[in-house]
């Protein structure tokens, strides 16, 4: 392969780790509280992060992207969690199969307007994902010589996971909402426990991979918890019969 | 004037929901093992360990209080 494949191969292949994570929250949080406001937070995050790539340009290699990643990662675990804790509550009481959802409230989803809680987290995703290509194809692109190519790399990461992000649509819309909560509950803690660490100067051993290694530990938590709640429940029931 | 309190009171509002929830010991537990990971980090001490093991002891507490307090007439 010639140095300009080497680079384009590269890019893509290390923002599509990027792009997949992002992709992953906004379809999560647009399936769980709608997509409206969802895709409000991921435009106006794609937006930010387009001014500040054109008012930084080559000095985005300056970001200091460790504080970022602290406070992003810390404010997706503190709501990841909050939804990992309900999700866990409603499959326990309400199970898995065969359960319709569509009278489950919402918590606090607005009838109308904004849903702000979806928007920031929509935004958040997209912007520190969206900066952590940008570095990418920076730092990479300057140290090949091939800025060009490393932009044409990432922008076609972007669009083909966002375009297999968007076809997975329909299927996750039909997840039952506890179950997605759960879900979505889960990808947010994990990335969340991820990033902030991360920024603090953890060194994961596996690198991106460990991410998945958290998805596991978190959700072997849940099913254990699950199995608990579900024992608890049995037993309350037998009490008050 | 009255726009511009009411108007903060919400953000600072929608700010505590989304960072606190209904459990502000699980978001003090999150927010003190982000702290001391930081400080052994620091120190050259592995710690990736600390946080995801309180957020899944918190969670436990959490459901386990808030089924108690369910369970009380």
């Amino acid at each position: 392969m010639t140095g300009a494949g080497v680079v384009l191969l590269t890019t893509f292949l290390a923002s599509s780790v990027e792009a997949i994570e992002m992709v992953v929250i906004v379809l999560g949080v647009g399936a769980t509280r709608g997509w409206r406001s969802t895709v409000l937070g991921a435009a106006a995050g794609f937006a930010v992060l387009a001014v500040i790539i054109v008012v930084l340009g080559a000095a985005l290699a300056a970001v200091p992207i460790g504080p970022l990643r602290v406070i992003v990662g810390a404010l997706l675990l503190l709501f990841g969690l909050q939804w990992f804790r309900k999700g866990i509550a409603r499959v326990a009481a309400r199970g898995l199969a065969g359960v319709s959802e569509q009278g489950v409230e919402d918590d606090d989803v607005p009838a109308a307007g904004i849903d702000w809680v979806a928007f920031v987290l929509s935004f958040k995703g997209v912007l520190l994902e969206g900066l952590e290509i940008a570095l990418i194809v920076v730092s990479f692109g300057l140290a090949a010589g091939q800025l060009g190519l490393s932009v044409v790399g990432a922008a076609a990461a972007v669009v083909v996971i966002g375009a297999t992000g968007f076809a997975l649509k329909g299927f996750v819309t039909r997840i039952p909402r506890s179950l997605l909560q759960l879900i979505v509950g889960t990808l947010l803690t994990s990335f969340g426990t991820f990033w902030s660490l991360e920024g603090l100067g953890v060194t994961w051993p596996q690198s991106d991979l460990d991410i998945v290694a958290l998805l596991f530990a978190y959700g072997l938590a849940a099913t254990t918890y699950i199995v608990m709640e579900r024992r608890r429940i049995h037993q309350m029931t037998l009490e008050t019969a | 004037m009255k726009l511009v309190i009411s108007t903060v009171v919400g953000v600072a509002r929608f700010i505590y929901r989304f960072v606190v929830g209904d459990d502000w010991t699980v978001a003090m537990a999150i927010l003190l093992a982000l702290a001391a990971t930081g400080v052994l980090v620091g120190n050259h001490i592995s710690a990736w360990w600390l946080v995801p093991f309180v957020a899944i002891f918190m969670t436990g507490v959490s459901l386990r209080r808030s089924a108690r307090q369910h369970h009380t007439p």
